[in-house]
């Protein structure tokens, strides 16, 4: 495991300790650049903003919310693309497309062509069945958000679990089948308890692009509607302010903060990697 | 795999994939679609879905203004870079971990995972410095390296969990059979890792296609991506949506059709592995 | 393998590739630039560059907002990626007064740089220096629909007040058939929606801080600013306003959904163009409204050429700047495609071409840009400069704040006076952290 784990040591150890250089550091680009050591002012300057509390919700409410609409339908799209069918290659290519799509891109055919209240394809379809469309970025912001980035990361939570489906043993279904287990109880009992680990990835790995979520943000709402998250508030910090070492700063908390949230994760799924 | 099923279930799960696949294609479709029509069209209230003159012209413009073939090459080179390197260097590490691990071996795939949350912007001023120092700004390699370091964590934690369905008698079997360390990754555990490795490959290459936060902010001629050529399409002052869908669908072309062939490889791999 | 080999190697390798490269040809430079019409259109004709001087061009073209942090992570560092970089009105006199730029303080005789307009010369200078040289300029105006006004039975008068752009635009709407009286900008972000709502302010008597750099957003001019805007867009505006910026508006306008549009003059010639837009035959043009106290609420700004300090090129660079940003340059435009498609606000002696005096938005481009004084933008006496802008580091960062709040007031999730209140905290925080106040 030598160079892998001494390279990321080496990656981490870099941009980390830079990071804590720079948040003890008044740096302003421009302003002339580092203008010295400030202590932890940084800190206490961050985590005083308004804008501190709301922006941590804000993102647990996207990150949770994009994780519970991927795993569910995940699971039920990579249980529809494991049945047999005419053009199951075709169909899996359709469903994995939309995280081909950079996230620039996606965020703006999204806002619009689809949620613009007058030309969006939605606002369309509201006026055929007669209803007034709905102004999905100021209504119903984190909704719309949610909606974005589960359109481009569902592909990947179904591809995982479709992966552990295949791995599944028909042999054991069939058995229980014989038993006179119903479908659910095939569900609930057999394929989901198989799914765990797959399931575990997913909830890993889409946390941590989840937390980095920006160019959809950025694109749609600009931070305002209350869609800042944590992530969106260290941009902010760093490029509009220019002010890096309080920017610095809030990366410092966003590593606590993912930590803490990765701890409660293996807490609750990790013992599943042990099996 | 091979569960006999009738031909009215087929019918009917056929459908009904047919039908959510295409739904949530449909955004894709959509941009495609737009990129054929002129700039009025793409914004005409009612949409025209079909029956509008198909052009040609936003991909002339868009080939006419930019170097395609550059920023592709260079995609390609740094997604391929990243992910083979990354491949090579998780491989013994993912092994190491699924089948040796020891009592910190949780706490290190952790911490590998936290390395990830750093965010990016936080580090944009240290990292564009070092750069400068190392001389290595609009630099294909760098950048190689930097998103091979960058998704180093997915790569090991993807393949430690495909390797831990891989039952670990099969490599005590092999042991016995007077295998070495060599033979053990090549010759057993490799083939049996296959769908994992083929499915990490992809997944990892789509991430590293689509980086778009170090690969705009460390590039400028010789090293730009795709990500930069959608850059210089997105939101300019003016209406430019059906050339930005010809961007788009220019840039998302080559890995849908890379996805397509990979798909049929990634099929034939996961089948394999299922068989154990 | 370490890190630092693969990066040594990895420079090693990239010095080679670049020094043969750097044999091949002679001299080339790279130039960070805008993805906006003028530009692109400006990247077809450099191969007519090339062909007179020899020196070659790279292009690196980025959208607004990444091209803006491109070029100050790498000015800020003395990167040197680039030998020219395309900066507004903002960056230009900060930056220059870093020490950043190379001045343009010997440009040729030929170039006569007192053609430049003079609000365009000074908001790109400090301390009279020229740092940058403005490739096109703007102001904002109402973009008006003489068919939509007409049914109305009224007429825009040239220089409109706020309260008859309110009439106007109530008479105008038709919500049976999605037509909003009136299109502005609400899109968070310090160069949208913030842009608009600070102009406008300066027409109501408001300003952002008072002479000593105290915010002045809780007065009562930014609460009947904002409520006015917010009114009136209830009103009168799209449902989404709130989302809105220039290309959402662009949009609307040119499919005969807005019935007036104060944005930049530039989109003049977008609404006129009869491909692009629906309603290009009935577009009339007024100065921005006012009320009464002196300042218009129309902006100013310059997309300019300017070559950072650290650059090897600066001679190659300075040619270039000359060629793109000359008279020259607007007649080679003017011969391929136009008069209406030259580079606008720049040069004055463009608006005393009378071939010019014939685009329909020539006339009331220059009165708009004329009658903005960035160095004196308020009723009040303030101490920065800058229309739409505040010419200090940090305005960028706290005016996005500001506009998100704002943004959340017409969203309707707060009260302006919540909006305002929570606008004079992140001010008075963001000056007193600079040291200002």
């Amino acid at each position: 495991m030598a160079p892998a784990v001494f390279l990321l040591l080496v990656w981490m150890l870099v941009p980390l300790c830079m990071t804590l250089w720079f948040s003890l550091r008044d740096y302003r680009p421009l302003r002339g650049g580092d203008l010295g050591f400030v202590g932890l002012e940084n800190f206490v300057r961050f985590v005083s903003s308004s804008s501190f509390w709301p922006a941590v919700f804000t993102t647990m409410l996207i990150v949770g919310g994009v994780l519970l609409v991927s795993i569910i339908f995940g699971v039920l799209l990579a249980m529809l693309l494991d049945q047999p069918m005419w053009g199951q290659g075709v169909v899996r290519i359709l469903v994995i497309a939309p995280f081909f799509v950079m996230p620039t891109v996606s965020a703006l055919v999204w806002k619009n062509m689809f949620m613009d209240p007058t030309n969006g394809v939605f606002a369309h379809i509201w006026r055929a069945f007669g209803a007034d469309p709905v102004v999905w970025l100021t209504d119903v912001p984190i909704l719309s958000l949610i909606m974005i980035v589960s359109w481009q990361w569902l592909p990947f939570a179904t591809l995982i679990l479709l992966t552990a489906f295949q791995s599944l043993d028909s042999e054991q279904l069939e058995a229980a089948e014989m038993d006179g287990a119903g479908p659910l109880a095939r569900f609930f009992f057999i394929a989901l308890p198989h799914l765990s680990r797959a399931i575990t990835i997913v909830i890993l790995i889409q946390t941590i692009f989840l937390l980095a979520v920006f160019a959809e943000i950025f694109v749609t709402t600009g931070g305002a509607f209350g869609t800042r998250t944590l992530t969106y508030l260290i941009y902010q910090r760093v490029l509009e302010s220019q002010n890096v070492g309080l920017g610095s700063a809030g990366g410092v908390y966003a590593i606590i903060l993912a930590n803490i949230v990765a701890l409660f994760l293996m807490r609750i799924v990790g013992k599943n990697l042990d099996r | 795999m091979a569960r006999a099923v009738t031909t009215q279930r087929k019918a009917l799960n056929t459908a009904l994939a047919w039908l959510v696949g295409l739904v949530i294609f449909f955004p894709i479709l959509w941009t495609i679609l737009t990129s054929f029509k002129t700039e009025a069209e793409a914004i005409a209230n009612p949409p025209i879905i079909l029956f509008f003159d198909w052009t040609l012209e936003n991909y002339g413009v868009v080939q006419e203004r930019s170097n395609y073939v550059r920023f592709l090459w260079n995609s390609v080179i740094i997604a391929g870079g990243s992910t083979l390197l990354g491949i090579l260097i998780a491989i013994p590490a993912a092994w190491s971990m699924a089948f040796v691990p020891s009592r910190r071996t949780k706490d290190i795939l952790l911490w590998m995972l936290s390395t990830k949350m750093l965010p990016a912007v936080g580090v944009l001023y240290p990292i564009y410095l070092l750069c400068i120092q190392l001389g290595v700004l609009d630099n294909r390699i760098a950048l190689v390296v930097i998103l091979m370091l960058i998704n180093l964590p997915i790569i090991v934690w993807m393949l430690y969990t495909y390797f831990k369905e891989i039952p670990g008698e099969i490599l005590e079997a092999a042991r016995m059979d007077g295998a070495g360390l060599k033979e053990e990754l090549l010759y057993v555990l490799t083939p049996m890792a296959v769908p994992g490795i083929a499915s990490t490959i992809l997944l990892n290459f789509i991430l590293a296609w689509n980086e778009a936060f170090w690969t705009l902010n460390l590039t400028s001629v010789d090293a730009a991506p795709l990500t930069a050529f959608i850059a210089s399409y997105s939101s300019p002052e003016g209406l430019f949506f059906a050339k930005l869908s010809a961007a788009s669908t220019m840039a998302i072309a080559p890995i849908l059709i890379l996805g397509w062939f990979s798909q049929k490889q990634l099929v034939r791999g996961l089948t394999f592995g299922a068989v154990k | 393998m370490s890190p630092k080999t693969v990066l040594r190697a990895s420079t090693a390798l990239a010095l080679c590739i670049s020094t043969s490269a750097a044999m091949a040809q002679d001299t080339t430079i790279t130039i960070a630039t805008v993805n906006n019409g003028d530009m692109i259109r400006m990247q077809g004709y450099t191969d007519r560059f090339t062909e007179e001087t020899g020196i070659n061009v790279e292009w690196v073209t980025l959208e607004e907002n990444v091209l803006r942090q491109r070029v100050t992570t790498d000015i800020t560092t003395n990167g040197g990626q680039f030998d020219i970089m395309t900066i507004g009105m903002y960056e230009a006199p900060i930056w220059g007064a870093n020490g950043w730029l190379v001045p343009l303080d010997n440009l040729s005789e030929d170039y006569n740089v007192d053609d430049i307009l003079p609000a365009m010369r000074g908001g790109l200078s400090h301390d009279g220096t020229l740092y940058a040289a403005p490739f096109y300029g703007e102001s904002s105006m109402v973009m008006y629909r003489t068919d939509l006004m007409e049914a109305a039975g009224l007429e825009m008068p040239a220089a409109p007040t706020w309260d008859f752009i309110r009439e106007a635009a109530a008479a105008m709407t038709d919500r049976e058939n999605d037509i909003n009286g009136i299109c502005l900008r609400g899109k968070p972000g310090w160069g949208e929606g913030g842009a608009f709502i600070n102009a406008m302010a300066n027409s109501f008597g408001a300003r952002v801080v008072d002479e000593n750099w105290q915010a002045q957003l809780d007065s009562e001019a930014w609460a009947n600013t904002l409520n006015f805007f917010n009114g009136m867009m209830q009103e009168s505006g799209p449902a989404a306003f709130a989302t809105n910026g220039f290309n959402e508006n662009l949009s609307l306008f040119n499919q005969g959904l807005c019935g007036m549009w104060i944005d930049a003059t530039v989109a003049a010639s977008f609404v006129t163009n009869p491909n692009d837009s629906e309603v290009a035959d009935s577009v009339g043009f007024a100065l921005a409204p006012d009320n009464g106290l002196g300042p218009r609420s129309n902006w100013l700004w310059a997309w300019a050429l300017a070559i950072p300090a650290g650059t090897q090129q600066s001679d190659a660079a300075l040619q270039f700047i000359e060629w793109a940003t000359s008279a020259d340059y607007i007649e080679l435009v003017a011969e391929n495609e136009g008069w209406a498609n030259v580079p606008p606000g720049a040069r004055q002696s463009l608006y005393d071409n009378p071939n010019y005096a014939a685009v329909p938005f020539a006339q009331m481009t220059l009165d708009s840009i004329l009658s903005a004084n960035p160095s004196e933008p308020t009723v009040d006496p303030v101490p920065y400069t800058g229309i739409q802008f505040m010419a200090i580091p940090e305005f960028a960062g706290f005016w996005t704040e500001v506009s998100q709040e704002f943004s959340n007031a017409y969203a309707g999730q707060q009260t302006v006076e919540e909006a305002l209140a929570r606008a004079q905290d992140i001010v008075n925080e963001a000056l007193e952290a600079a040291g200002y106040q």
